[in-house]
């Protein structure tokens, strides 16, 4: 283990569905930000986060175009985290559980997105100084 | 002796098994442990001094340290400098202090 602090965080939420997703994503941000090592394990509806292929779309009921609307993704605050924790020395390694994933469809996700098992998880926790599991309700 | 980071972060109002958190940072406490009580997302509700806000009070009362997130706080209008007693706001960077520090991390 190196002198980086290294951090792992296990989360399970679908994104737009709970502030669960949002405030890992801003925890995961903080050490970014603080050049730690992260570790990320997406379990269950959390493989979404990084996927690919969602859009922004317009908001006809407000009368707004997709710039006007400027919809939040996910996976693009996933890519801004991992490159902050670059940035700053650190890293984020992002495992989505692969029969998660599987039974989802969810498997275009960003490139830096990487398919694992709950053992990846077991190995993180244990080559991490703290783990935090955030769990689904 | 082990430290403890108990994160809240549903409401008395939603979620009857709350105070089950806040039993659990006074058990850890009277057997000597530090513990910090971080309320976060709807979490924070109770810290708006409520018919709810006693269970906090009581917990901080037993030495807990009990910190609400000043961003979630802002999020549901809650005004920091109006918590109920034994309540602080806090940044959310204490719960990775305490993480880095190898706090014993639970979230509820």
């Amino acid at each position: 283990m190196s002198n980086r602090t290294t951090l792992t965080f296990a989360v399970m939420d679908a994104p737009f569905e709970d502030a669960r997703s949002t405030t890992a994503l801003r925890l995961v941000d903080i050490c970014a930000r603080r050049g730690y090592n992260i570790n990320v394990f997406a379990y269950e509806g959390a493989v979404y986060l990084p996927f690919a292929r969602q859009e922004p779309h317009p908001n006809a009921v407000h009368g707004r175009d997709v710039e006007e609307e400027d919809h939040p993704l996910p996976r693009e605050w996933v890519a801004a985290v991992i490159e902050t924790a670059a940035a700053n020395g650190g890293t984020l390694d992002w495992v989505n559980c692969g029969l998660c994933v599987d039974e989802r469809g969810a498997g275009e996700a960003i490139e830096v997105v990487r398919r694992g098992t709950p053992g990846d998880f077991w190995a993180m926790a244990e080559a991490s100084d703290n783990s935090l599991v955030i769990p689904t309700r | 002796m082990t430290d403890y980071l108990l994160i809240e972060s549903r409401d008395p109002f939603e979620s009857n098994d709350t105070g089950t958190l806040c039993d659990l940072a006074k058990g850890l406490k009277r057997q000597g442990h530090g513990v910090t009580l971080f309320l976060v997302q709807n979490g924070v509700l109770p810290a708006r001094p409520c018919g709810a806000s006693a269970a906090l009070s009581d917990v901080a009362q037993a030495g807990v340290e009990v910190l609400a997130d000043d961003f979630s706080l802002g999020e549901r209008g809650i005004a920091s400098d109006r918590l109920a007693e034994g309540v602080r706001a806090a940044s959310l960077e204490v719960v990775v202090d305490q993480l880095a520090a190898g706090r014993k991390a639970i979230w509820h």
